[in-house]
């Protein structure tokens, strides 16, 4: 794309795809292909938004992204080296996740302050009183009150939860962030806040993003450039301004239209979507003149 | 900031502790149970006599209770003349003790092996499944007979097989809370942050099955008491001249007839303590649901 070949590419998948058998009965077997044969690279800095309906591939994508789950071919490629040459220790440190639901990715038998505290923790890094001091630190990054800081995730909102989690997520110092929907848990009036937070966090820390969401609302305010996936494949790849303009693809232009707005007189957007329709069926792979 | 985050921990446990004190169950459970613990403890300073202490003059006296009893003897004498109340005290001490140990080694294992086929699932979870399977089929009186004919009788010797024979449901809720919680994203999110396997299961998993841990140990104790009773009823528990509760049933039953409250004390005793514990397992399963929780 232009005007950012100077940044490096810090995370690419080559090609990559992920099957899931289903086992239905002693004697069927199915196979589901989740991604198919997807290539995305991005750079350093870059704010990558990936939409797409439920079911789409998102989430397993995004899981190949952190080496929680192995691609089935293909290759994921973290500053140009594949996922396998790293530890889980070592991955730990370059890139981490922000969870969709702040409610069960905080274990409710620790307190807010072991939580925070707990990637050192593993990572056995600083002594008790550091890492403590390390968390209260970071509480205040996010905007929490330092107060929060001996509860238990139960008192606090979902809101503080989840700034709880992107606390966690920064406490390696990871270069690369991947968000899984951070905000479709939330409150309307929270979800502002905590993008607005994200952002600020870019600036301040240089971090790059995976945005996975459906909302085209938070990918617009949020992200460089989007992905659009449709049946595990990723059937638009632009700048995030001109896929607002002129999408191409007829599915990006659905997904456009199905967005509801808070517009009066708006209604429920009447969106015709033949499945059966050729345009739709297993889409092609993007041009490669976008990657 | 401190003192108001005193007010807030403060506030947590006021609202819990007139929870607890609200079940009654789980009170009155509570209450027999330390009495009867402190009887055991206590034996030696409140126990009147000897417990193995024999006098063939003053044999089956009766309480003082009954006619011809005497505050001697407040609880009468076995067939051997041995003093009751002092038998019954330190025969607490066997139940309880055989009752604790019991639950400590089976909840060890059974845990281990429940949490390890939750966790891991797969073969694992078939192998291990097959083994808690196999395990249900044994009938426990059976084999702990057969057992205790082998090697004799002895305290370790019984606690050893109970031990050994009573993991199977500590291992089923294990297994089954283990699964529950295995794909909560709070244990992705430790892998995430690079945790080992150990690490994942010490830290985000067992914290989680605590309570039920808890529960289930307390009903495992109510059982192992129980069996013992049986087994030294049958002869193959704890050996005489050791005070058990089920040892003295088994020494009085020929008594039943003429003497009958050389059973019903100490029958009284074991159904007090049984039902206690199970009140007090109950009562924390209420106390601790989720819904109170957080």
């Amino acid at each position: 794309m232009s005007g950012d070949g100077g940044r490096p590419v810090v995370l690419e998948l080559r090609d990559v795809s992920r099957i899931f058998r289903m086992s239905r009965g002693p004697f069927r077997r199915d196979t589901i292909t989740a991604v198919d044969h997807v290539s995305l690279r991005v750079r350093q800095s870059d704010v990558l938004g990936i939409v797409g309906e439920s079911g789409s591939g998102k989430t397993t994508l995004s899981k190949m992204m952190l080496g929680l789950l192995a691609p089935t071919s293909g290759d994921v490629l973290l500053d140009g080296k594949p996922l396998s040459d790293f530890s889980r220790r070592v991955l730990a440190r370059r890139i981490q996740f922000v969870f969709q639901d702040p409610y069960s990715s905080l274990n409710p038998r620790r307190s807010i302050g072991s939580i925070i505290a707990q990637p050192l923790y593993i990572h056995g890094i600083g002594t008790r009183m550091e890492r403590e001091k390390r968390a209260r630190e970071l509480l205040d990054v996010v905007g929490l009150p330092a107060r929060v800081f001996d509860n238990a995730p139960g008192q606090l909102s979902g809101g503080q939860r989840q700034r709880v989690v992107i606390a966690r997520a920064l406490a390696l110092n990871p270069k690369i962030l991947v968000c899984d929907e951070p905000t479709s848990a939330l409150d309307v009036s929270v979800q502002a806040q905590i993008l607005n937070l994200l952002l600020d966090l870019r600036t301040e820390f240089d971090l790059t993003y995976v945005m996975v969401s459906h909302n085209l609302n938070v990918i617009e305010h949020m992200t460089t450039e989007v992905a659009v996936m449709y049946l595990g494949r990723i059937v638009e790849l632009a700048e995030a301004g001109s896929i607002f303009r002129e999408a191409a693809h007829p599915y990006t232009k659905i997904l456009l239209r199905s967005a509801m707005t808070i517009a009066p007189g708006g209604g429920i957007p009447d969106v015709h979507f033949d499945r059966n329709d050729p345009a739709y069926k297993r889409p092609a792979t993007p041009p490669l003149s976008l990657l | 900031m401190r003192a108001q985050t005193e007010t807030i921990a403060g506030e947590r446990q006021t609202r819990h502790l007139p929870r607890w004190m609200r079940h009654t169950g789980l009170t009155a459970g509570a209450v027999i149970l330390v009495i009867i613990v402190l009887m055991g403890v206590f034996a030696p300073l409140l126990a009147p006599q000897d417990p193995y202490e024999q006098n063939l003059l003053a044999r089956i006296v009766p309480p003082v209770w009954y006619e011809g009893g005497s505050w001697e003897h407040p609880l009468g004498t076995d067939h051997l003349g041995r003093d009751y109340l002092a038998r019954l005290l330190y025969g607490a001490r066997v139940s309880v003790f055989i009752g604790v140990t019991v639950a400590f080694v089976s909840g060890i294992i059974g845990t281990v092996l429940g949490v390890t086929a939750g966790y891991f699932g797969g073969k694992t979870d078939v192998v291990i499944s097959f083994l808690i399977t196999a395990r249900l089929a044994l009938p426990v009186i059976l084999v702990a007979l057969a057992i205790v004919a082998l090697f004799g009788s002895s305290l370790t010797v019984v606690v050893s097989v109970l031990g050994l024979l009573l993991w199977d449901r500590f291992a089923l809720v294990m297994r089954a809370t283990t699964q529950q919680i295995r794909d909560a994203d709070f244990v992705m999110a430790a892998k995430v942050q690079g945790a080992s396997t150990l690490q994942i299961i010490v830290q985000e998993i067992l914290p989680n099955v605590a309570t039920n841990l808890t529960v289930v140990a307390t009903l495992e104790i109510a059982q192992a008491i129980v069996l013992e009773a049986a087994l030294s009823f049958l002869g193959l528990g704890v050996p005489p001249p050791l005070p058990s509760w089920g040892l003295m049933l088994a020494e009085g039953k020929s008594f039943i007839l003429f003497d009958p409250w050389l059973i019903t004390i100490p029958g009284v005793l074991l159904f007090g303590l049984v039902l206690a514990i199970n009140l007090v397992g109950d009562g924390l399963r209420d106390v601790t649901a989720p819904d109170s929780r957080n």
